[in-house]
């Protein structure tokens, strides 16, 4: 698995994502969470951090590894794990609030 | 329809249709100090028609229909003729209306600020607005309040107060001059009657307030107030518009502002007396 996963990265295939367009979102800060009007499908969201976090990084396409070392450097993560990462951006790719660079 | 009566609710028009008169007789009676749409044009038409052509006469059934309609909506026998109007105004508004946020939520304005009450079925929000009125604040509605997305402002929407099985008798002791509607005891809801919100609601019904306060209240535990943070006020608004959906980022802005600017409190009550009492206190610590 792990030779597998490497060999993936060396090819280039491991996915860069990229954030939605800003004009295509509408972010409000309420308090510990943040409302998200997506405008393509017309839906709310509410999420909690990091996804404004990981949604103001995503404006350069990275990928997740890139993404976790970024998150790393600019905030205090308890236990960094590209796996609850790659989850993570699995959903927001879901629903439209990031895409495939 | 043979039997038509139009009016108008705070800046909503409706034009009634019923194809018995007895409804409309009614409506008329209740809302004779309200004015006619603008224009003579009503934003929604309402009709209640008979459920077969031939139950007008045999077994009278009421259908309500509309412009937008609930295909699960059952038949109201004529004797609920009111209610079924009532209703049927309500639905048209609840999932026709673009202009307005609609919140399914009582409010009551003093010195040009509102406070809006929302909660759900049983909370205890046209009680507590019809005991705020008795005590002499203007009532803006016991039913929806407006949300102008354009200046944040609410709207009144001031149709007649729909008061249920307790708060019937209590309704009647503290308000003993007020008019009221036909007591409608076997409804799908408990018992029924309609009071008609007084003559300074009536006559400032096209004033807009600034919301100031947002209460969710819960009838039936010991009093208590707990503030709701934005986040939280927003996910119960947006459960508590009945257009959220439909009027997408335009509802969206105006909701993430309201709850940006006005504070929320949740609060439980155990008695209507004590419910008016911790109302008018927050009031007062907020204002």
């Amino acid at each position: 698995m792990l030779r597998d996963a490497r060999h993936e990265r060396e090819e280039g295939a491991a996915p860069r994502y990229v954030a939605a367009a800003p004009a295509a979102l509408r972010i409000v800060a309420l308090d510990s969470l943040t409302a998200i009007f997506h405008r393509a499908s017309g839906i709310t969201h509410l999420v909690e951090s990091p996804v404004p976090e990981l949604l103001d990084l995503l404006r350069e396409p990275m990928t997740a590894d890139a993404l976790l070392e970024r998150l790393a450097s600019a905030y205090d993560m308890i236990d960094p794990d590209v796996t609850v990462l790659a989850e993570r951006l699995a959903e927001l790719e879901a629903v439209g609030l990031i895409e495939r660079a | 329809m043979r039997h038509v009566h139009s009016l108008r609710i705070g800046p909503v028009g409706f034009r009634i249709g019923s194809d018995w008169r007895a409804p409309i007789d009614q409506l008329r009676a209740l809302y004779r100090d309200y004015p006619a749409p603008r224009d003579g044009i009503a934003d929604f038409s309402v009709r209640l028609f008979a459920a077969r052509p031939w139950r007008r006469v045999l077994r009278p059934s009421i259908t309500l229909g509309g412009d937008f309609v609930l295909p699960e909506a059952a038949p109201l026998p004529l004797a609920l003729g009111l209610l079924a109007a009532e209703m049927a105004m309500n639905l048209q508004l609840a999932l026709g209306g673009r202009r307005y946020v609609l919140l399914h939520a009582s409010s009551v304005e003093r010195d040009g600020r509102a406070l809006v009450m929302t909660g759900i079925s049983g909370a205890g929000k046209s009680t507590l607005a019809a005991l705020l009125m008795a005590r002499g604040w203007r009532l803006m509605g016991d039913e929806f309040a407006l949300l102008d997305p354009a200046t944040g402002m609410i709207h009144a929407f001031p149709r007649l107060i729909s008061l249920k099985n307790e708060s019937v008798p209590e309704m009647e002791r503290a308000l003993p001059h007020a008019r009221f509607g036909p007591l409608m005891p076997d409804t799908p809801k408990g018992a029924i009657r309609h009071l008609v919100p007084d003559a300074a609601a009536i006559a400032a019904m096209e004033v807009p307030a600034t919301p100031a306060l947002i209460l969710f209240p819960r009838f039936g535990f010991e009093a208590a107030a707990r503030p709701v943070g934005p986040s939280e006020a927003f996910v119960r608004l947006t459960q508590a518009s009945t257009n959220y959906t439909a009027m997408g980022e335009r509802a969206f802005g105006a909701l993430t502002g309201l709850v940006g600017r006005v504070p929320g409190i949740a609060i439980d009550y155990p008695s209507t007396a004590e419910g008016v009492a911790l109302v008018e206190r927050l009031w007062g610590e907020a204002a």
